[in-house]
């Protein structure tokens, strides 16, 4: 499905990452693991068609990545770390606009069911800045329940989440691969996700 | 066809953003209140000579309209960068130079619009005749939404940068100095007793080269910004 031919990646003067091989299958996972400022992110952005890599190639089932965008978009669910909500308007609000914006609306009613099972229901109605960075970060999360994306780039998803919503998360990456979903993440936690999962060590 | 072309997904931009203005009043107010500010403060200063300020209305009235228009440009972009919301917008399926138009859109509406309503009242300070008011407020129709099209590059071009609302300013206000020319010019040419027609027509020539060049260059410098 995603397939990454001799990448290299240089941020200032540093680089990265070279000659990076990489072939991500349908239906199976990625586990991208470093120290920090390995380039995890980065090579992520790269995945995701938000930043050009600085050699090699990255093909999109077959076709260069910047020759396929769009098809990629259609399939794409990127969880940056930044989580991509707005303080001022409630957990609901922001879900339905994020929908929106991606071109793919829902109604208050998937929002409130997608927010009751990352187990948001009694705090759906509260602007975002009232809440917590944990329970902001399930906010954001709450996407993986209703856009019907196949390719999956998750860049940290368990930062400051407790533990069941970790699980919940590991839960449902899972679900995902066993539904033949795609899915790439980061992460310094030890993740059990069940399903074909490969890891990828890198700046070592 | 809708899907393909973002519509829903543009429309959504534009309820976004203008309720997002009616959560936090006072920033969405600032523009209108500097704008009715500046206009005051000359016939203030100037004194009460009929004849000059007929002469100079024009002008300040657009020169003061220029800047409130750019008074909230650099949080146009900044803030959904800063919460990663432009980078779910980079991402979404529908074309980027539509959600970047409804995001001009959103600002226009906020910016733009009170001033055609509050620019002709205010006018009355200087002595304008009904007619000049009228024109007035259609060279605002036609010129603001201009002005917010021209601002949304000098946005994107100055995202993520300490410091970016002087350099804005560097960078849209010579851009602007053609609106400004024919804006103020439509008033002056019906206070001295001719048609505005042909400054009309410049106004809105200028309008729809914005409205084609600015979302491309727009999309292009936000690209560029979050690489």
């Amino acid at each position: 499905m995603l397939e990454a031919i001799n990448l290299t990646c240089v941020r200032g003067e540093r680089r990265l990452f070279h000659d990076l091989n990489v072939h991500v299958e349908r239906g199976s996972g990625l586990f991208v693991q470093g120290p920090n400022g390995s380039g995890k992110t980065t090579l992520l952005r790269v995945f995701g068609g938000l930043t050009p890599p600085c050699g090699g190639a990255i093909l999109w089932n077959g076709r260069p990545i910047q020759l396929a965008r769009d098809d990629l978009r259609r399939k794409l669910l990127y969880c940056g770390h930044l989580i991509g909500l707005k303080d001022d308007l409630t957990a609901i609000e922001n879900l339905v606009y994020a929908a929106a914006l991606a071109d793919e609306p829902i109604s208050n009613a998937i929002a409130q069911e997608a927010l009751k099972q990352s187990g948001l229901y009694e705090i759906a109605d509260l602007p975002v800045r009232a809440l917590s960075q944990g329970q902001k970060r399930r906010v954001s999360l709450a996407r993986l329940c209703y856009l019907r994306r196949s390719f999956w780039i998750l860049d940290e998803p368990l930062t400051a989440l407790d533990d069941a919503a970790a699980q919940w998360v590991l839960d449902r990456i899972s679900r995902h691969l066993n539904e033949g979903g795609t899915a790439i993440w980061t992460s310094h936690l030890p993740m059990a996700v069940a399903g074909s999962i490969r890891t990828l060590r890198i700046g070592s | 066809m809708m899907q393909s072309l973002g519509l829903a997904a543009t429309y959504a931009v534009i309820r976004r953003d203008l309720g997002l203005a009616m959560r936090r009043k006072s920033d969405a107010l600032t523009p209108v209140f500097f704008f009715v500010i500046v206009v005051s403060l000359f016939p203030l200063g100037i004194g009460a000579e009929r004849d000059t300020l007929r002469q100079i209305a024009p002008g300040i009235i657009w020169v003061a309209a220029l800047l409130a228009s750019m008074l909230s440009l650099n949080r146009l972009f900044e803030e959904d960068h800063a919460d990663g919301t432009l980078e779910q917008l980079m991402l979404s399926t529908a074309p980027l130079g539509m959600l970047v138009t409804g995001k001009v859109i959103a600002h226009w509406i906020l910016t733009g619009v009170p001033l055609l309503f509050v620019a002709p009242l205010l006018a009355l300070q200087f002595d304008l005749a009904p007619a000049s008011l009228l024109t007035l407020a259609t060279s605002l129709a036609i010129g603001t939404p201009v002005l917010s099209l021209l601002g949304a590059i000098g946005a994107s071009l100055t995202i993520g940068l300490r410091g970016g609302g002087v350099l804005i300013a560097l960078l849209v206000l010579p851009l602007y100095v053609p609106v400004l020319i024919f804006g103020a010019g439509a008033v002056a040419s019906v206070n001295a007793g001719l048609g505005a027609e042909s400054h009309f027509s410049l106004l809105a020539a200028a309008l729809a080269l914005a409205a084609f060049f600015s979302p491309l260059a727009t999309t292009m410098a936000l690209r560029i910004a979050l690489e």
